[in-house]
């Protein structure tokens, strides 16, 4: 029951790690990714430790959603590397002030 | 084998929303069915006559709720096997994103601007400055998915203010936010911009729903249970794994504080609602903001009242923050929709301030409070954006404010609309923002919190002296030769303005029926 929470704490720790240091625009989301499977494994072992199953249903809603924004985000990154043959998320920089 | 028990649906009660679902699948499917020419006048009116349809159910659904006995004005009932609490601050919230995306949905069917073309690409897939989107504007395309994706947009928004099920204010905010996403990628002028916007909203917004899951999953295994309910009762009876609790509470803000835009998840922001297209920045700002503050002191005031002097220190330093951040960003910018944006999350501050003052009672309350402000905010803003949107140049909107020195010599009822705004954002008496700032001040200070009441005038006192600049060089500064066209102003976003002009007033000089309802919008139910 511990480790498995302590997996999920070290999952979601490498993912939230991986967003802020690596510099492709789809590593970043697969790291966002990482961090949404961390919290479906928190949601199945706490559903395990209350007896109950609310927690792995909840899993299920996170696996949809996260299968839509995958849509969305490889459709938006898709877009960009047609424009600029490159997916750092460097060089998406004119915004400023 | 055990049999399932079919769940229970009010469907009274949840009717609003279930209009707008059907509406944006019956957008999906125009999509499909109808032929290119008359499509795009076809989804704007079945966008808009949805709105207006589920505007008005929403006036049946709240003439319908009961007000509940009890110590505290309360009306309405949780619904949808308790995944949704159809309460007054959620019929007013309802209501208030209903006229918003009305608002809006008249901005994104404006095509007069843009030579008879919308605001958006005419075909997405296209690179930009390709031969292809060359080809796509010659045969004059345009994307009218937005309106459907608007509509899910607003759903998500409506769901997410209304839930008080943790799962279902997940569900919610990507219902929210996906769609958004996707617009904020289609502006027909400046692409790269458009689609830089969207990417950094994209993997900010991915990043920190990912924070709130976490959250849930924490509460989960603190309470045992999704509901605000059960996690309230769990908060009150539990005191073992209390750090369980407080990781949660912080992971959980830190996604509902992204989607506010309060310090320090506001970097997004600026750029962002500069990039987006205008109509879809003005929806953004307005909507967006309303729904998550509610959903934000829904979870606050409902599910970890119980713990109170746990996150509220943070939340003050946060309300702090983001008032003086926003404030002092907004002098240093030379774009007027950077500036708008920074404006907004000041304004996020001033609305913090209300919210964590946590009042409830006689008098004003925080939530009464808050709803009026975000009334008072989203129409402004709706109206300035309307504005940006009519101030151009040969390459499109013209946003540098140095090209709008002496447009009111120009332009005098437009830079007077826009004048109007800013002085509702500055908080001058006889405009909405005032009696919005009075009333968030005055639940704070009921709250007891009158160090960040202080702080927060004497913010506002840096943030007016900002705007008053802005319409002083409107006004008292000689146009520039090479100054922005003005384009002669379609009649949707005429109507834009004068509507969100006339409610500036109207709300400042007679805030009396809004005032009310926000007051008899109660507390939450849960």
């Amino acid at each position: 029951m511990t480790e498995y929470l302590g997996l999920s704490m070290l999952l979601f720790t490498i993912g939230a790690a991986g967003v802020l240091v690596r510099r492709n625009a789809i590593v970043v989301f697969m790291c966002v990714e990482l961090m949404l499977n961390a919290a479906n494994l928190a949601l199945v072992s706490f559903s395990r430790r209350h007896g109950e199953l609310d927690g792995q249903l909840a899993a299920f809603f996170v696996m949809v959603v996260a299968a839509a924004e995958v849509v969305v985000g490889l459709a938006i990154i898709v877009s960009i590397y047609r424009t600029r043959r490159s997916t750092s998320v460097d060089d998406a920089s004119l915004l400023k002030a | 084998m055990n049999e399932i028990p079919a769940p229970v649906l009010e469907w009274d009660l949840i009717a609003p929303l279930m209009v707008l679902g059907a509406v944006a699948v019956v957008g999906v499917l125009l999509e499909a069915f109808v032929p290119r020419g008359p499509r795009f006048v076809v989804q704007a009116s079945v966008a808009i006559g949805g709105v207006v349809a589920a505007l008005g159910t929403t006036i049946w659904t709240a003439t319908r709720t009961d007000v509940l006995d009890g110590d505290v004005l309360a009306r309405g009932q949780v619904a949808a096997e308790g995944a949704l609490s159809v309460d007054g601050p959620s019929l007013f919230t309802w209501g208030l994103l209903l006229v918003l995306a009305l608002l809006s949905m008249l901005l994104f069917a404006e095509r007069r601007l843009g030579g008879g073309l919308s605001a958006f690409t005419g075909r997405a897939a296209d690179a930009p400055g390709s031969s292809g989107e060359a080809e796509a504007t010659r045969h004059r395309l345009e994307h009218t998915e937005v309106f459907p994706l608007a509509l899910f947009a607003l759903l998500g928004m409506m769901l997410f203010a209304a839930s008080t099920d943790l799962l279902m204010m997940f569900v919610a905010l990507e219902v929210l936010s996906l769609p958004l996403y996707v617009l904020c990628g289609l502006a027909r002028r400046r692409r790269l911009l458009s689609q830089e916007a969207a990417l950094k909203y994209f993997l900010l917004g991915a990043f920190s729903s990912a924070f709130f899951l976490y959250g849930v999953a924490l509460v989960y295994g603190y309470a045992g249970g999704f509901g605000l309910a059960e996690v309230a009762d769990a908060v009150a009876s539990r005191t073992q794994e209390r750090p369980l609790l407080l990781a949660g509470v912080a992971l959980l803000a830190v996604g509902l504080l992204f989607k506010v835009g309060a310090v320090p998840f506001h970097s997004w922001t600026p750029d962002v609602y500069q990039g987006a297209p205008t109509p879809v920045t003005a929806f953004m700002a307005a909507g967006t903001k309303a729904a998550a503050v509610v959903a934000l002191a829904r979870v606050l005031l409902v599910a970890f009242g119980g713990a109170e002097w746990d996150w509220q220190p943070a939340f003050w330093a946060v309300a702090a923050l983001t008032m003086l951040v926003g404030a002092v960003g907004s002098i240093a910018q030379g774009d007027v929709k950077r500036m708008l944006a920074y404006s907004s999350i000041a304004h996020a501050g001033f609305i913090l301030v209300g919210v964590v003052g946590a009042t409830g009672g006689d008098g004003i309350t925080s939530v009464s409070s808050a709803l009026f402000y975000l009334t008072a905010y989203g129409v402004a803003t709706i109206g300035a954006f309307a504005v940006v949107m009519l101030v151009r140049d040969a390459s499109g909107e013209s946003t540098d404010l140095d090209t709008w020195t002496g447009l009111g010599r120009r332009a005098p009822w437009l830079a007077g609309a826009f004048a109007l705004f800013m002085l509702s954002f500055a908080g001058i008496p006889l405009t909405a923002g005032f009696i919005g700032k009075w009333g968030v001040f005055s639940a704070a200070w009921a709250g007891g919190l009158w160090p960040l009441v202080v702080l927060g005038v004497l913010v506002s006192a840096v943030a007016a002296f900002f705007y008053v600049r802005v319409v002083l060089t409107m006004f008292f500064d000689e146009p520039r030769p090479d100054g922005p066209l003005l384009a002669v102003p379609g009649a949707m976003t005429t109507v834009v303005v004068t509507v969100a002009a006339v409610a500036t007033v109207a709300l400042g000089v007679m805030p009396g029926p809004v005032l009310d309802l926000a007051q008899q919008a109660g507390a939450f139910v849960r």
